[in-house]
């Protein structure tokens, strides 16, 4: 895929120099209208200081603001061992030389994406709403268009375009609504100077104005659109089940609802459009059809490889002309796809993957789960102080998980220790192999996974040591 | 100007140019041979992580299928096989490989007969483990196939073909597999 990477960045360059363009000449028309004399040059200039200030923003700060305004988790390995592993796969599937860091945003509506400048410091985020819709294939191949994402550099492009977009767009709009009350404030004024000349700038101002960031999208866009198709291939070639991919997608199609804290320049950086109507079809649309993403990949015929992406993309689309660069269609032989490893959903694998999701979730707010005898799952908040709560349901008081201090075993053995409260070993007995929560004595909230086999613990909050028993070793 | 210098300088710049193209063309092939490293080792990585997460494994379903023996001890044994062919030459470490995913896969089947370990957390994530491992290796294979592949071309290719041939870059080796089903990513059924 070297040469889809180096012509991304050509083409890139390409339309940051189109766009470029097209901001100078915006901010050239804007000081044109506005002081015919000097204007045009202070126009000008003024737009590419807008554009490098919002530039080293974006590049200072862009995935951080991203990942933030969505509200993403980053997770561990022990916390969510599947969606690790798939990502670890895909790593090692693309060739990319270090793994990137994995989020969960806590939010129904399935959607997934990736941000980062350099591969290095990359990173994939989903949804909980898709993690628990989706199979071990489905996940991998979801990944696998993200990590396409971040392997393709598309990121970069990405941020660079739509801060150039967003300049843009800023500019038009300062500008026209400037106009507008600007006009509304001549009309009661007596000063009627400037004459026709001016008038005709002025109207021509007010055009580009409102073409121009139409004109923008539409590049941005219709780039967008062919790095979806691009990392949709190299999803089908990375973990050679096409299948997996389109079934993601299909779930998607019936689900996708748009979602809430959305920076709609950075919607192309999703698997599926997270924005609503209008704006998710047509020349503005960020990604392609997903109906027809799906019939590609559905019509591969068995085979995996970039070459047969092409050619389906070719007879779905209806083209002649190819998706693909020559050179790695030529270099690229057909390979087969592999057998799906995952069953057929089942109605329970759903239910326990949606507990499972639902429980990485409490864990990531640090909630202590308690089950209640009649069946209610009470989740406790870390900040409460009380050490019982009652059952909402049926009013029994459970009291809430916590170390306890343990009895010294023999005086001399107590002798030999320190005295200060402090390092006395507190000791947590585990109920069962699950995630478990439970308090330290200074009110800090710990959290077992259920591949913890240490014997000890440390607390994050005052440092004593903990020692955990589970039922096995208390047989 | 003195004609002599015009074609000095006219021999100097295609010699330069030369020089400057033979260069890139030899970094390129360093690049691309390197990353055939990496990938190699990368799979070495997973093979081991595999060899790793058996002996727990086998403690794990002999707590609940203790009298499956011979399936237990044949996993075992192909782990030490496995094991002592690391770093050895290629084609023993792939066939000791392909004993140790036979044997797993017949443990899994029998696996198959006992609820009560299937629905043990700790065989569950070790299981997840496991397969997340097949995959690795398989995928790691993939990218070095992949690699090899970038790689030959660009020593069997001309121009790059005459600094392969000068700075003495061999062909590499794919990992080929015997078995046609075993060519794709592999899995253990469950």
């Amino acid at each position: 895929m070297w040469e889809a990477i180096r012509r991304n960045r050509r083409r890139s360059w390409v339309l940051i120099g189109v766009m470029g363009t097209l901001l100078v000449v915006l901010g050239f028309v804007i000081g044109m209208a506005l002081e015919p004399q000097a204007g045009g040059a202070i126009g000008a200039i003024g737009a590419l200081i807008l554009w490098l200030i919002l530039f080293t923003v974006a590049l200072l700060q862009g995935d951080a603001i991203l990942l933030a305004s969505s509200r993403a988790r980053q997770i561990s390995r022990a916390e969510a061992p599947q969606l690790w592993n798939v990502v670890e796969e895909m790593t090692i599937a693309s060739g990319l030389g270090k793994m990137p860091r994995v989020f969960i945003i806590d939010e129904e509506s399935p959607n997934a994406f990736a941000v980062g400048r350099k591969p290095e410091t990359a990173a994939v985020a989903i949804t909980s709403g898709l993690l628990k819709r989706l199979n071990r294939d489905e996940l991998q191949g979801v990944i696998a268009h993200e990590i396409a994402h971040i392997k393709n550099l598309d990121i970069r492009f990405l941020t660079l375009a739509s801060v150039m977009m967003g300049s843009i767009a800023l500019l038009s709009h300062f500008f026209l609504r400037s106009i507008f009350y600007g006009a509304a404030s001549r009309r009661g004024g007596s000063s009627r100077g400037g004459g026709q000349a001016q008038l005709a700038l002025l109207a021509i101002a007010i055009v580009v104005a409102i073409l121009a960031p139409i004109f923008a999208q539409m590049l941005y866009f219709a780039c967008s659109r062919r790095r979806e198709y691009l990392a949709d291939a190299s999803g089908a070639r990375f973990t050679r089940y096409p299948d997996g991919l389109a079934s993601a997608l299909e779930k998607l199609a019936i689900l996708s609802t748009g979602m809430k804290n959305v920076n709609k320049a950075l919607a192309p950086l999703y698997i599926v459009s997270p924005l609503k109507g209008l704006a998710a079809a047509g020349l503005f649309s960020t990604h392609p059809p997903i109906e027809r993403r799906i019939k590609i990949l559905r019509s591969m015929g068995g085979r995996a490889g970039y070459v047969d992406y092409d050619a389906a993309y070719q007879k779905v689309v209806g083209t002649k002309s190819h998706l693909i660069g020559l050179r790695t269609l030529t270099s690229d032989s057909s390979v087969a796809a592999r057998e799906p490893s995952a069953p057929k959903d089942s109605k329970k694998e759903a239910i326990d993957r949606a507990r499972e999701v639902a429980s990485i979730l409490d864990h990531m707010a640090a909630f202590i789960p308690i089950v209640c005898v009649c069946g209610v799952r009470i989740k406790v908040p870390p900040e409460l102080k009380r050490d019982t709560v009652p059952c909402p349901k049926c009013g029994r008081t459970h009291e809430v998980p916590h170390a306890e201090q343990r009895q010294p075993d023999s005086s001399a053995d107590a002798a030999s220790r320190p005295a200060t409260a402090a390092e006395q070993p507190l000791t947590y007995r585990r109920t069962g192999e699950g995630w478990e929560s439970f308090k330290c004595k200074c009110g800090k909230v710990l959290q077992l996974s259920p591949g913890l086999m240490a014997p000890t613990l440390t607390c994050r909050g005052c440092g004593r040591k903990v020692e955990i028993e589970t039922p096995a070793t208390q047989r | 100007m003195n004609p002599i210098i015009v074609t000095l300088l006219i021999v100097g710049g295609v010699l330069l140019l030369f020089i400057f193209i033979l260069i890139m063309l030899f970094n390129r092939l360093v690049r691309e041979r390197n990353q055939v490293k990496n990938a190699w080792s990368q799979i070495e990585v997973q093979l081991k992580r595999r060899h790793d997460l058996i002996p727990n494994l086998v403690e794990t379903v002999k707590g609940y299928a203790g009298h499956e023996k011979e399936t237990l001890e044949n996993v075992t044994r192909a782990r030490a096989q496995a094991v002592q062919a690391e770093g050895g030459p290629i084609g023993d470490q792939i066939a000791a490989e392909q004993q140790l995913s036979g044997a797993l896969g017949r443990l899994m089947l029998v696996v198959e007969q006992y609820p009560d370990l299937k629905a043990n957390q700790n065989f569950l994530s070790l299981q997840e483990e496991l397969t997340s491992t097949e995959n690795k290796v398989g995928f790691a294979r993939q990218h070095f196939n992949d690699s090899v592949m970038t790689y030959n071309t660009t020593t069997q290719s001309f121009p790059s073909n005459v600094v392969s041939g000068m700075f003495g870059f061999k062909q590499e080796q794919f990992f080929e597999i015997e078995d046609k089903t075993e060519r794709e990513v592999p899995k253990v059924k469950f």
